[in-house]
């Protein structure tokens, strides 16, 4: 498990708080550390929480992209909740707009949008 | 590259992955000095991030200096590398931004996050880039 | 100490000093910048006095015959004294362009003083004077610079202070936002616009923002991309916008623009906006006289 992220699972949802400052090597053990465990745990939902992040270029929001593609070629969904409205509005800017991943507003609302879909 | 005296603010050598966090914490401990709004520092410190891991991926490796500008009161940022330089600067800076997978160089989403972006390259003798943004 | 070749005019400068501190008052009081409302003449003339000592004891340093770079080092205490003026003046109430006056005047003065020691030498007349109205000029430029990036600092201030009085972000109901664009939109009011949306959202845990372009003068290429990345922000950070106040004629102007609003939600009026809101957020609108027993 990197130490830039930890990974929990509470009721076949994974939950990930990613730290700030996360290096380019920790994100990408981050996104096989999260693929394995969807499958290792039979998850069906993922909740990416991005909150603790000032920054998120065009590597780390690729990596998020990646990770919605990733989750979702395994059976899961993922959502990304937290964003900060100046981070929203720069990756708006440099043209990622995330078209193929889910977002929420908030762990709670995430959970929801899944248990409403049957995921969790 | 000339212009109206500029203050040293900080300095980050990109040898390794994790100086473009680095260089992120140096440039934003430096827009806090100079009183910087949020928005505007995120904006700034996210291309920052681009083009200095841009130094590390294509240029083989660079250093960031970091300056205070007055007259107007702005941040600014110096990334040269000595790698191979871009050929084509026109389609570096319109390079694909906007899917997720073929990224490109970046530049031209870090140039329109910032007030003033200058480059300079040339095939075989290494890429610097210059950004200013107010505070 | 380096010492410039020798000037003329710095050597005139230092010999005719009196003179033409005397000369470059009376200037100022035919071009109207003295200023005896704010300033007794004994306090100009000593601000005179204060520069004209600094600008004297400058050029007996540098070397003006070249470029002149009146940002170097060696200029500094010039600049000093300019900025201290430039600070008291403004302070009482002298406009920009008065400073800038107040600085061109000394021209005239050297030119005639000049005029009358080199009128038999012509050529190093015109050298001299070419020489010493560019330090004046370049002086000139930089009291400018000083005055605008004052005046980008107040404006900057001023636009933060109008956009939160005139973009309030509504709460229309649990979870619902609406916000009404009016009147023009340039991209750093869009901006601001945007940021305080996108604040609003997480202050209101809102899942729905309805944006109202009704009051939006003209829709161009510009307004609907902002438009389009606004919607985009706010679904990043896990909320819903609907665009309302699409117009028939405003509709006709997108797809000719080739604008394509692909996923957004658009309704024509806010009406029809809230009433999709609503259905989002689980709620439903039913007349009392139906539901009543």
């Amino acid at each position: 498990m990197s130490e830039a992220a930890s990974i929990y699972t509470v009721d076949k949802v994974l939950l990930v708080a990613i730290r700030d400052n996360i290096t380019d090597t920790d994100i990408i053990n981050l996104q096989e550390d999260l693929s394995e465990r969807i499958v290792s745990e039979a998850a069906r939902g993922v909740v990416i929480d991005i909150a603790a992040l000032e920054i998120v270029d065009t590597f780390v929001g690729r990596i998020l992209a990646q990770l919605s593609s990733i989750s979702r070629l395994l059976a899961a969904e993922t959502y990304i909740v937290g964003m900060r409205p100046a981070v929203a509005m720069t990756l708006v800017e440099l043209g990622m707009d995330l078209p193929g991943s889910k977002t929420a507003l908030s762990l709670s609302h995430a959970l929801r949008a899944l248990k409403a879909k049957g995921l969790a | 590259m000339s212009g109206p005296p500029a203050q040293p603010a900080g300095r980050v050598e990109l040898r390794q992955e994790r100086d473009v966090a680095a260089a992120r914490i140096a440039v934003s401990k430096a827009m806090d000095a100079l009183g910087a709004r949020a928005l505007r520092k995120t904006r700034f410190v996210t291309a920052v991030s681009e083009i200095a891991r841009n130094a590390l991926d294509h240029g083989g490796g660079g250093v960031l200096e970091i300056y205070r500008l007055d007259r107007p009161r702005r941040i600014m940022i110096r990334c040269s590398d000595q790698g191979p330089g871009i050929a084509d600067i026109d389609q570096a800076m319109t390079d694909g931004f906007s899917t997720a997978r073929s990224m490109g160089k970046g530049l031209g989403g870090a140039r329109r996050l910032v007030d003033a972006f200058r480059i300079e390259s040339r095939v075989g003798a290494g890429t610097t880039i210059e950004m200013e943004a107010n505070p | 100490m380096t010492v410039a070749p020798t000037t003329e005019v710095s050597r005139l400068l230092r010999e005719e000093f009196d003179s033409v501190l005397d000369a470059w008052f009376a200037t100022q009081k035919r071009e109207g910048v003295r200023r005896p409302d704010l300033f007794s003449d004994r306090e100009s003339r000593r601000q005179l006095s204060d520069l004209l000592r600094a600008f004297s004891e400058a050029l007996s340093r540098i070397d003006i015959t070249e470029a002149v770079d009146i940002d170097a080092d060696n200029w500094s205490e010039l600049r000093m004294a300019l900025s201290e003026i430039t600070l008291v003046r403004t302070e009482r109430g002298v406009a920009p362009w008065e400073m800038t006056a107040f600085m061109l005047a000394l021209k005239q003065p050297v030119f005639e003083m000049l005029s009358k020691n080199l009128a038999d030498r012509t050529d190093r007349l015109l050298a001299e004077a070419a020489d010493f109205g560019r330090v004046v000029d370049a002086l000139a430029m930089h009291i400018n610079e000083y005055f605008i990036a004052e005046r980008d600092e107040i404006i900057e201030r001023q636009r933060a202070e109008m956009m939160e009085l005139s973009t309030p972000v509504v709460q229309l109901w649990e979870r619902v936002l609406t916000i009404p664009l009016i009147g023009t939109l340039d991209s750093m009011r869009a901006q601001e616009v945007m940021e305080n949306l996108l604040n609003s959202i997480v202050e209101h845990s809102a899942e729905v923002v309805i944006v109202d372009i009704t009051g939006v003068r003209v829709v161009d290429t510009q307004v609907a991309q902002h438009l389009l990345r606004t919607a985009a922000a706010v679904r990043l950070m896990g909320a819903e916008a609907i665009i309302s106040g699409i117009s028939p004629k405003i509709a006709q102007t997108m797809v000719e623009l080739g604008v394509d609003v692909g996923e957004v939600t658009t309704r024509p009026s806010i009406r029809a906006a809230l009433a999709e809101a609503f259905r989002r957020v689980g709620f439903q609108i039913s007349r009392i006289e139906d539901t009543r027993v």
